[in-house]
């Protein structure tokens, strides 16, 4: 099922983050919308009800970010490609049904353009303060997927990678943007349509008195029969056995849960994304996602000025953090500098994956503009940096 | 009333006539997880059979239904329905439905919850839907109380109702469901109890068939919590405690001589108080463009625009 012809925005334009993210969800075929009016995300919102009606999607406003991804979880059974967008308040209302979105296996796509908190704090002004909420924000086990754009052109591109790997996994997916990715306004190239390809869920293949809605094979993510398809599709929030029945003791958990684990990691080539700079020789490398992986770009080249061989790891997809590729480019490194816009959130999982063996730097901020060069560039530490000193 | 209906009712000729095995349901019910897990007494069960014949007799096939159900008892109906059937989150079965009626109008939607679900936790998608007047079928359990969680009070206690978070009497003042309905743009609002099982069964066969936002709510029996609770006794005491309280609504034909008839007018003296009379019946009954209708009215505009740019 790819998306109909006519719908796309396609050539080279002048948008908004938030407005090339709905542009590649509507490329990515999504056709229904359910959101909250909430800065700095609104502009995702408007733009979708701009666009979709004349294409036959369907937008909602709902009561709020509750009742938004409910609703989207609700249109995606009915098997049309649904999206929602918001900003922390909303995003920590969201986490309810996130839940759901994981337990039931529906594939949505939820767009999260940071701005600072705690609660309504900073409504206009930029944070990355919302990575480990991302992480684990919603009660009970999970993974979560987690795209991060440090451009509206890759904020076009992660948001149609976003539907894919929902679509491909059957999982909700996260696209944890930023305010200022979100505001800036750049140039946006949309390939023509059907040059990309866009996943969609793997339909039964058998009729539906043999259909079990959570029989899987080697591949882990079960077949999907939607609402209104013959199927007496049985889905619930419950542990659930592969009939989709729910059965709440110990075995059915033992289960049910590995594999909603397994199906994540052991997929990681579907998702994993990762932009490296200069990791070759270097001596120094930077960690940074979103709009501090630019300005860490700017930091490593000041660096390689200096004479500090310095390189960037930028995670595009940021969960499950690509770790075998990072403690590649880390390798032989004598220090790794971690720059986000928080008091340090994936650092925590940067720690864990060198477990002390050279030193992690922190360039942290509490929020509301974004990091220089220049400070994250200080964390480079001088021409020589210190071996192997903590 | 329900007598017309009968004659409607498509009847199996003679000769194809097979002893009946197992029970009448069983064709729109799932086998596989009988027996279901609601106490004895209960009115859930009485409520989703008035439910499966209403369907029935409404020409809803079973693959157009849908039925949401949020958390607690009377949202495990959607176990036992033959239909597309989704357990929810508490409180969020409305706007889950919302996105499945959107997303597949030719889809008879209905959200079976309980009081607490639909009106504490879930108070505000229900009042924008009905504003909305979105297509769903909305049908409310109500036993006065949370069962699932050992009866503790909710939106719909009665006044000095006893549950277990409310030892000496409730002291809030409950929602009168139907009143509530009716304001915020419910097109057919209806209450029953679980002993008008016929009445229940037309009044779903009724609300089916039409479009819109659409309420019943259901007074069941919750023997083992509110009704031990407030003295009322089994199930079929609180049933006979139903029998001996009831009054119509309006003058529906048909009416036994037993049953008091309540003169219409303002909804707020449809309010449920511990052993005061209970109003039943059906309370509205209009048509307001649904919003997908107002939406499909936009879409052409917008697309009519797009082409002449």
């Amino acid at each position: 099922m790819s998306p109909e012809k006519g719908a796309a925005l396609t050539g080279s334009h002048f948008m908004l983050g938030d407005q090339a993210c709905a542009e590649g969800a509507i490329y990515a075929g999504c056709r229904f919308f359910a959101g909250y009016p909430i800065t700095p995300a609104t502009e995702i919102a408007e733009r979708m009800a701009e666009r979709l009606p004349p294409i036959g999607g369907q937008y909602i406003q709902m009561e709020d970010e509750i009742g938004s991804i409910a609703a989207v979880l609700g249109a995606s059974v009915a098997g049309v490609k649904a999206m929602t967008a918001t900003s922390g308040p909303g995003f920590s209302l969201m986490q309810e049904n996130l839940g759901l979105g994981f337990m039931m296996e529906v594939p949505a796509v939820i767009v999260n353009v940071q701005r600072g908190g705690p609660s309504t704090g900073l409504p206009t002004s930029v944070g990355q303060q919302d990575m480990m909420q991302a992480r684990f924000g919603s009660h009970g086990d999970y993974q979560a997927i987690a795209y991060s754009p440090s451009s509206p052109q890759e904020a076009f591109e992660l948001t149609i990678e976003a539907f894919s790997t929902a679509e491909r996994l059957r999982t909700p997916v996260l696209v944890m943007m930023d305010e200022v990715v979100g505001h800036m306004r750049e140039r946006v190239v949309i390939p023509e349509e059907g040059k990309r390809k866009v996943a969609f869920r793997r339909l039964p293949s058998v009729p539906p008195s043999e259909y079990r809605p959570y029989r899987v094979d080697e591949d882990l993510v079960p077949e999907m029969a939607l609402a209104g398809g013959g199927f007496s599709v049985r889905m619930t929030s419950l542990t659930h056995d592969e009939s989709g029945r729910a059965v709440t003791d110990r075995d059915t958990q033992a289960v049910l849960l590995p594999r909603l684990h397994q199906k994540i990691l052991e997929h990681r080539d579907v998702f994993e994304s990762y932009e490296l700079r200069h990791v070759k020789d270097a001596e120094v490398l930077v960690v940074a996602y979103g709009i501090s992986g630019r300005s860490a770009t700017g930091a490593i080249e000041l660096a390689r000025a200096r004479g500090i061989r310095a390189g960037l790891f930028r995670p595009r997809t940021v969960w499950p953090f690509p770790s075998e590729a990072f403690l590649r480019a880390a390798k032989s490194v004598r220090r790794v500098v971690v720059a986000e816009i928080n008091m340090g959130q994936v650092a925590l999982e940067v720690e864990r994956l060198v477990a002390g063996k050279c030193p992690v730097v922190r360039v942290g901020s509490y929020g509301g503009e974004v990091l220089s060069a220049e400070e994250i560039l200080e964390a480079c530490g001088r021409g020589h940096p210190e071996k192997g000193k903590r | 009333m329900s007598a017309e209906d009968d004659e409607t009712r498509p009847r199996t000729p003679e000769s194809e006539h097979v002893p009946p095995r197992g029970h009448p349901l069983d064709p729109v019910l799932r086998a596989d997880v009988l027996p279901h897990i609601w106490c004895p007494g209960c009115g859930i069960g009485v409520a989703l059979g008035a439910f499966l014949q209403g369907l029935g007799r409404a020409g809803i096939p079973i693959e157009k239904r849908v039925i949401v159900g949020g958390i607690g008892c009377s949202s495990r109906v959607v176990y036992y329905a033959k239909a597309d059937a989704y357990h929810t989150t508490h409180g969020r079965a409305i706007p889950f439905a919302t996105g499945i009626k959107l997303a597949n109008p030719s889809l008879h939607v209905t959200v079976f919850a309980g009081d607490g679900d639909l009106f504490a936790i879930g108070g505000n998608h229900f009042i924008h839907a009905a504003r909305r007047n979105m297509d769903l079928l909305v049908v409310c359990i109500n036993n006065f109380n949370y069962g699932m969680t050992g009866g503790q009070s909710g939106p719909t206690t009665p006044h000095d109702a006893k549950t277990t978070t409310t030892p000496n009497g409730n002291f809030e003042i409950p929602f009168n469901l139907p009143q509530l309905a009716a304001a915020v743009g419910a097109v057919y609002v209806a209450r029953w109890t679980t002993l008008d099982v016929r009445r229940l069964r037309d009044c779903f066969t009724e609300a089916a068939g039409k479009q819109g936002f659409r309420f019943v709510e259901v007074l069941a029996p919750c023997p083992v919590s509110f009704g031990k609770n407030n003295d009322i006794g089994s199930g079929l005491d609180e049933m006979d405690y139903y029998r001996g309280l009831e009054q119509i609504w309006g003058s529906p034909a048909g009416l036994p001589p037993r049953i008091e008839v309540r003169e219409t007018g303002d909804l707020s003296g449809t309010e449920i108080s511990l052993h005061r009379p209970i109003i039943v019946g059906k309370f509205i009954d209009r048509a307001r463009p649904t919003f997908l209708d107002s939406y499909r009215a936009i879409q052409e505009a917008a697309a009519s625009k797009g082409k002449k740019r």
